[in-house]
């Protein structure tokens, strides 16, 4: 009997009252609460705010917790989010030297001005599983450590002053705004920056490793990386003068690259630049090898035809709202093209037959 | 020969960092009139054939054409969108590798019919007649006409990609290398054809060739190109007998020992 | 019409006691602006759009907002129709032609909430009609808006994927490329092998991908009295075709374009001059074939026409 696909609106009701009740899981166990996953899940809560680019903790963590812990679906909460709020200002520029770091290394350099600063790292930790957290067993407090007080040099700087390493240049241009203006090609530094500050991790991540296999290969060591908190501030113009109005942690990463020079130019070493809003070292450090990979042309390298070369394709495909949108959307109705399709196939068929048949006849 | 050229060079030089591609180049091209470059590899022709055919920017000098025979117009003035009109219109270009000059994912057919529905033909019978036409005219069988590219022999891709840029009649053809990486037999029936194709059009063409062979079979007149300057001028047959320039003469006599 | 939708949000309202509610306001339903977006956004895409009506299929850039639905789902029609919205409009959402298909009442209910507006069902009550894949099949009039849904707005990019050529070929309008892809397809197959997203040339200048609606649905665009806006959100792209513009089918002289559809009349309505959707009946694979329009199907239905098995019609609504 024939049931034509009415009823849309229930099913859409339903579904998400559904949706609503899974979410919450077996309400045998207690509710997740946002302070819960802004503390313990800060992983998670970093690359929501970075992709989402909304520097805000506890809305990520209700994005998470809304998304069920699906990271893109949360991010794609915070861009919606965000897209509405209205811009009250534009901040100055974050002085990154300035930072207070909990973690800064240097692969470059054995020991430098301010010292290593491991931090509360992944590295080094043997990948077993611990039990301990199963049983809800706690893990005593770390030992303490009098803080630096004076500011950590970017080790990059040091190179620059005995001219080893290309300078960058600084210009007073305003940047782009990505969120505000359609994408323009072939893109600024700056814009490209911003696109891949906002895109997405695994993406960054394959095509920052094609780079170390040889698509593209630039040869990077990690200058320095480092994590911490850096003021945010503002210019009042009745003021005539900027207020912190307050601080956000950033993961800053710079590369080192092999640089042939040319024979106009000495040899020189140039580099990559990350930076992403929480800890997110690894988004970061591959964020500075596909800059680094795209600035070829600036650098005077070769096209080597690889993807991380083509600001276009990274640019075009780096953002993971737009690609998870595009992407899932085939599973929406298509069925009007695809009935043109079969009718045009049968007429194509019906056609191929009598040809077929004419010939045969011949 | 008339007296106003087609097209005309003038003190043409292009570097590419320290590094010379070509300098100091100036000629005159006359309708019906067949230029031959040469030089060994790295001597600067492919920059030069690339600077006068507009795909690179040279650094001085300049390059001009006589778009509808009201005398020479500077290519290099003029706007893009003209640049690239006249590309697809008065001018072609055969590629060394058929594949840079070739649709490899477009059948035999379409690739000859691109230029004619570029420039507006909308008759899709018409169309697929000029394009057999053209296939038996470089003598590649009627019946491959629905093939793709990638199914043809070198040979036959260099044929396809003449007949494709042959189509609307040019003025002015580039050629670059057009017998490279062709087997010796190959080159030889190609060659054959080049010749009588360009009797028939009355085509003026700019080729550029390590092989002085080509040159002596095709070209009117030829300049010799060493480390990007021209060192020797002159009508093809004269320079090839007669080689002035002691590396003329190293090419010709080199040519000889084989 | 009652638009229920369950917020998401609405359920998390209890777990977020613990968070001060003067910093975020997480019922976020009311402080939204009329029709979602904040006024200078919406400034930003009239300027687009008015810039799109002076230049006949021109694809326009804009800067897409990042909507709550996701890109490829309609963002850019509903930014569209956000931005051309007033409280007096009355909008009609169809997808495939359907009103009742699900992306449509989800993007119906979501103007009924962020605007309030009336909606409806009725091609011929609306003043604004956001479509993804279809034309209605009701003649439009003046006065009517259409904002179609568009995935890819570019026409050639799947012979150039490369942006920067491909606003160079418009520019030069260098369009032989398109043809090529025609003559391959009838080399081959004997046919222009292309049943949607068939492009057209506007105003004989430029050329335009029409959505993915159905070849058939074509002819309609031509000489229409409605505005027509296309909205690419993804592809951060807007044009239009305004009111009684030339629009034609890209082809050949002797393959001249033709519409397509599946042959016979439909079975609720009788309607032989309406698109039709095939609908498998049972795992015999017997087919039946109805209007893809829903409203212009009801309607005909209500008016006393009358198909083979037109029954279905009660028994589906009772």
């Amino acid at each position: 009997m024939y049931v034509a696909v009415k009823g849309g609106e229930h099913a859409i009701a339903n579904a998400h009252q559904w949706l609503g009740e899974i979410r919450r899981g077996d309400t045998l166990f207690d509710a997740l609460s946002l302070d819960q996953i802004r503390e313990q899940l800060a992983l998670s809560v970093a690359r929501v705010m970075a992709e989402g680019s909304l520097y805000d903790p506890d809305l990520a963590a209700l994005a998470i917790k809304q998304a069920r812990g699906d990271l893109i679906e949360a991010i794609f909460l915070i861009r919606a989010y965000r897209t509405t709020l209205p811009r009250l200002g534009y901040a100055l520029p974050v002085d990154t030297s300035s930072m207070r770091c909990i973690r800064r290394i240097s692969a470059t350099f054995k020991d430098i001005p301010g010292g290593q600063i491991l931090g509360p790292t992944f590295d080094y930790t043997h990948r077993l599983l611990d039990f301990r957290l199963a049983a809800d067993g706690e893990i005593g407090a770390a030992s303490k450590a009098e803080a630096l007080s004076e500011d950590v040099p970017h080790i990059l700087e040091l190179l620059n002053r005995d001219d080893l390493i290309q300078e960058e240049e600084l210009t007073n241009a305003e940047p782009g705004d990505l969120t505000r203006e359609p994408l323009a090609l072939p893109a600024s530094r700056a814009v490209r920056l911003q696109a891949l500050a906002r895109g997405d991790e695994g993406f960054l991540l394959g095509l920052g490793y094609s780079t170390q296999r040889g698509y593209a290969r630039n040869h990077a060591f990690v200058g320095e990386l480092r994590i911490g908190m850096v003021a945010v501030e503002i210019m009042i113009p009745e003021l005539g003068f900027a207020i912190e109005i307050g601080e956000v942690e950033v993961t800053e990463c710079e590369t080192v690259n092999q640089f042939q020079g040319s024979k106009t130019e000495p040899p020189q070493f140039t580099r990559g630049y990350g930076l992403t809003f929480g800890q997110q070292e690894r988004k970061t450090i591959a964020m500075a090898l596909v800059d680094r990979a795209l600035r070829w042309r600036e650098l005077g390298e070769d096209d080597l035809g690889a993807a991380a070369q083509d600001e276009e394709f990274v640019l075009s495909h780096c953002d993971n709202i737009q690609a998870t949108g595009f992407v899932e959307h085939i599973k929406l109705p298509h069925y009007v093209d695809f009935q043109s399709e079969l009718e045009l196939v049968r007429q194509m068929r019906r056609d191929a037959a009598t040809r077929q048949r004419r010939q045969q006849d011949d | 020969m008339r007296k106003t050229p087609l097209f005309s060079v003038s003190g043409l030089r292009k570097s590419y960092g320290a590094q010379l591609g070509c300098r100091d180049v100036s000629f005159d091209l006359h309708p019906g009139e067949i230029m031959g470059i040469v030089g060994e590899s790295g001597s600067g022709k492919s920059t030069l054939l690339s600077c006068l055919a507009g795909h690179l920017a040279p650094d001085h000098g300049d390059v001009c054409f006589d778009v509808d025979g009201t005398g020479l117009v500077s290519t290099l003035a003029m706007p893009e969108p003209e640049r690239r009109l006249l590309a697809r219109t008065q001018w072609a270009y055969v590629h060394q590798n058929p594949r840079d000059g070739l649709r490899m994912s477009v059948s035999a057919g379409g690739n000859i019919g691109e230029r004619l529905m570029n420039i507006g033909a909308r008759h899709y019978g018409n169309i697929r007649q000029d394009a057999c036409s053209w296939m038996d005219r470089v003598e590649l069988s009627v019946g491959r006409i629905d093939d793709r590219p990638a199914t043809f022999s070198g040979g036959m891709q260099q044929r396809l990609q003449i007949a494709r840029n042959l189509v609307t009649s040019p003025r002015l053809v580039f050629m670059d290398e057009p017998t490279g990486g062709l087997d010796v037999s190959v080159q030889a029936r190609l060659l054959d054809l080049l010749r009588s194709l360009v009797q028939d059009l009355g085509l003026s063409v700019i080729i550029v060739t390590h092989d002085l062979a080509v040159v002596r079979m095709l070209a009117h007149r030829m300049m010799v190109m060493q480390r990007g300057e021209i060192v020797e001028t002159g009508l093809a047959d004269q320079v090839l007998d007669d080689p002035q320039h002691p590396y003329t003469q190293l090419l010709v006599s080199s040519v000889l020992q084989v | 019409m009652t638009e229920q939708i369950i917020t998401p949000s609405a359920n998390d309202k209890n777990d977020t006691t613990t968070h001060n509610p003067e910093t975020h306001n997480f019922d976020a339903t009311d402080s939204y602006n009329f029709a979602y977006l904040d006024e200078q956004t919406k400034r930003m895409i009239r300027r687009a759009l008015l810039k799109a009506l002076a230049i006949p299929g021109y694809q326009v850039p804009f800067a897409s907002r990042e909507m709550p639905m996701p890109y490829g789902w309609g963002t850019g029609g509903v930014q569209v129709t956000a931005a051309c919205l007033t409280p007096d409009d009355c909008v009609k959402v169809i997808d495939q032609g359907a009103d009742d298909t699900t992306n449509a009442v989800s993007i119906r209910s979501f103007f009924a909430r962020t605007a309030g507006v009336r909606t409806t069902e009725a091609t011929d009550e609306a003043s604004l009609i956001q479509t993804r894949h279809r034309i209605p099949e009701t003649e439009l009039t003046e006065g009517q808006l259409l904002v179609y849904q568009v995935p890819i707005p570019e026409p050639l990019r799947f012979l150039e994927p490369r942006e920067t050529e491909t606003r160079k070929m418009h520019a030069l309008s260098e369009y032989g490329l398109m043809h090529v892809k025609l003559y391959e397809d009838i080399s081959q197959h004997g046919h222009i092998a292309t049943a949607y997203a068939y492009p057209v040339n506007v105003e004989g200048r430029y050329v335009m991908d029409p959505s993915p609606i159905p070849k058939f649905d074509n002819p309609k665009m031509s000489d229409c009295a409605a505005i027509q806006l296309f909205g690419a959100g993804r592809e951060q792209r807007i044009y239009a075709i305004p009111p009684y513009s030339h629009v034609k089918s890209l082809d050949f002289e002797d393959y001249p374009f033709d519409r397509l559809r599946a042959p016979g009349a439909c079975a609720l309505c009788g309607a032989d001059d309406s698109y039709l959707d095939e609908v498998i009946m049972d795992d015999q694979g017997t087919r039946m074939y109805v209007c893809s329009d829903t409203d212009y199907c009801s309607t005909r239905h209500e008016r006393g026409h009358v198909g083979d098995q037109s029954d279905l019609f009660d028994s589906e609504e009772g």
